[in-house]
């Protein structure tokens, strides 16, 4: 069934829930909308980088299956797949058995897996499609989506723009309308960054909430699998199938996975949002501060209970911990293709492993020793006070990708450090972070306010999130790519 | 501690990892901010914390330590030559021949 040019862009525009109520209601077909995203692959994928790797005819057959499968169901009234022919792209770290996964690298290019990713499993068991694999950073290391081997790719709100990474073709493709939700990874802000930078909501998820088995490993006790999605009801959807036990990641978590549809919808009255006095709000640039604090007030109108809350001092180095136990156990993993192949990979991602590879092994491990003390002095004085903290995701506007090509401005390489100021300080401590639109700089980019909860406590960062979306319409806008065609 | 740009060379040449001459003054500055962060953390009253690699709580997935497949020690030392069935136990051992003097 052929849509035509507009109507395509309407299709492209609903939120991944509209989606599924339309499909299931027969509205509309799985293949109208598989060929609405394909037509939109066709004409942005390769102008915003965005994707790694598309087999259209491949998807139209998967989408005439599950419509089938909805005709049947509508006969016998049998069979209720929540994601029952959506198509979804994913980061290109994702395995499928038999396809290829380049990570984001010229080593990894024609790596063909094994297995399949456990997120995606259970994403094929709800009936989601997988219609293409989304450009990243190289293996994961990078937080602008700089990538000089695999191509940067553009924020879709402005071309000149960085679309923040590592996560960075899940969140164009997202935000752009090419699939209506996407798996990303977070080790030190990858799924908060590319959701921020393209005006999106990201879920960076309570270590252990989400199987890695069969994705890319970076940092073992780091890595965290999430969504990227337009709404947050989305992501709630997207989190409740993904999250879950699995025998075959070590540090998957056996708690129960409570139904985020229930309380989505509950509001904020009497819940208490932590501001912090210190460090997270600073160094922040004045148009991103008054975004936040407009934030906050819009939180204060819908009847939370805003309350000061003072961090402890040893957050201050945490992102630093993140850093280092990222590169030194990413270098354990490349050891040896960065003795055989160091010519092969791009100049940042191998000067990062290089410093992991060096890093002291009582460092490290000390690193780690200390994170149950760090989180027990970061619990009782935050979560003693407040139900949920609210911090920036970045601390400034989204920067160019020409300013920031550490390539080419060497001392940029700070300025991307201080990049996850917000962000990295959570992977430390295995808490859940939730990225979520907050309006525009005057460059005309998107910026995050981030909710951080307990330990799988996801359920009320997504009621939060979901109460201050229902008054400001802050996940509405997209962005305008007729410019690009 | 801290480390010094010899110090950081001949690590890296121990490790088979070839750092450009013109990055090891950087790659000394990153190493010793981390080494003096990490001594920044001992500062954290861990009284009552236990070490763990994991921040939260995570034991590792076992299997039921039972009897899965055979079950039937009688039969399999029947294959022995010598079967031995030591007192106190309730089960036998295989003898074998001495092969080390």
């Amino acid at each position: 069934m052929m849509v035509d040019g507009d109507a395509a862009a309407d299709v492209a525009g609903l939120s991944l829930a509209e989606v599924v109520r339309l499909i299931a209601r027969r509205k509309l077909s799985s293949e109208e909308v598989t060929h609405a995203c394909l037509d939109r692959i066709e004409r942005y994928g390769g102008k915003l980088v965005a994707v790694a790797g598309c087999e259209p005819e491949h998807a139209l057959n998967h989408a005439r299956a599950a419509d089938a499968v909805i005709a049947r169901r509508r006969s016998t009234g049998r069979g209720d797949a929540s994601l029952l022919g959506v198509p979804l792209a994913h980061k290109d770290m994702f395995y499928r058995q038999g396809r290829i996964s380049a990570c984001g690298s010229r080593i990894r290019a024609g790596f063909v897996p094994d297995r399949t990713a456990a997120a995606l499993e259970r994403l094929d068991a709800a009936g989601a499609l997988d219609i293409a694999r989304l450009n990243m950073a190289e293996f994961a290391l990078g937080v602008t989506g700089h990538n000089p081997v695999a191509g940067t790719p553009h924020n879709p709100w402005n071309p000149d723009f960085v679309t923040g990474g590592s996560s960075s073709g899940s969140g164009v493709a997202v935000a752009a309308g090419l699939a209506y939700g996407a798996l990303g990874s977070d080790t030190g802000g990858s799924i908060r960054f590319p959701a921020a930078c393209c005006g999106i909501v990201g879920m960076k998820t309570t270590y252990g909430r989400v199987s890695r088995f069969g994705a890319m490993p970076l940092s073992y006790s780091l890595d965290t699998v999430g969504p990227l999605t337009r709404t947050v009801t989305d992501n709630a959807l997207m989190l409740g199938i993904i999250a879950g036990f699995d025998g075959r990641d070590p540090a998957a978590s056996r708690l129960a996975v409570p139904n985020y549809l229930a309380t989505i919808e509950d509001g904020v009255k009497s819940l208490r949002l932590g501001v912090p006095e210190n460090h997270f709000l600073e160094p922040l640039t004045p148009e991103v501060r008054k975004l936040i604090e407009d934030a906050i007030d819009a939180f204060r109108r819908l009847g939370a209970k805003i309350v000061a809350v003072r961090v402890p001092e040893s957050v201050a180095v945490t992102n630093g911990m993140t850093t280092m136990i990222t590169t030194t156990e990413g270098a354990a993993l490349h050891a040896r293709w960065m003795r055989e192949r160091p010519g092969d990979y791009g100049r940042q991602t191998l000067g990062r492993l290089v410093a992991g590879a060096l890093t002291p092994a009582t460092t490290y491990i000390e690193a780690l020793n200390r994170r149950p003390a760090v989180l027990a002095e970061f619990m009782a004085a935050v979560f003693g006070a407040a139900d949920v903290l609210v911090t920036p995701v970045m601390m400034g506007p989204v920067p160019t990708i020409a300013e920031s090509d550490v390539g080419a401005n060497p001392g940029f390489a700070q300025t991307i450090f201080a990049m996850g100021h917000a962000t990295r300080p959570f992977n430390y401590l295995g808490l859940p972070g939730l990225s979520v639109p907050m309006g525009f700089t005057a460059n005309g980019l998107p910026s995050s306010f981030q909710l951080v909860g307990r330990p799988f406590d996801e359920a009320t960062l997504y009621r939060a999130a979901r109460a201050y979306e229902r008054e400001t319409g802050c996940t509405d806008k997209a962005p305008d790519l007729s410019k690009l065609a | 501690m801290s480390l010094d740009k010899e110090t950081v060379r001949k690590i890296a040449y121990l490790a088979r990892i070839r750092v450009p001459e013109d990055a090891l003054a950087g790659l000394v500055a990153e190493l010793n901010h981390i080494i003096g962060w990490v001594e920044q953390l001992g500062e954290v009253a861990t009284e009552g914390v236990e070490p763990m690699a994991s921040v939260v709580e995570i034991t590792l997935p076992a299997r039921a330590d039972e009897v899965s497949d055979g079950g039937i020690a009688e039969q399999v030392l029947k294959n022995a030559p010598e079967p031995v069935v030591a007192p106190g136990t309730d089960g036998g051992y295989f003898a074998v021949p001495k092969v080390v003097e």
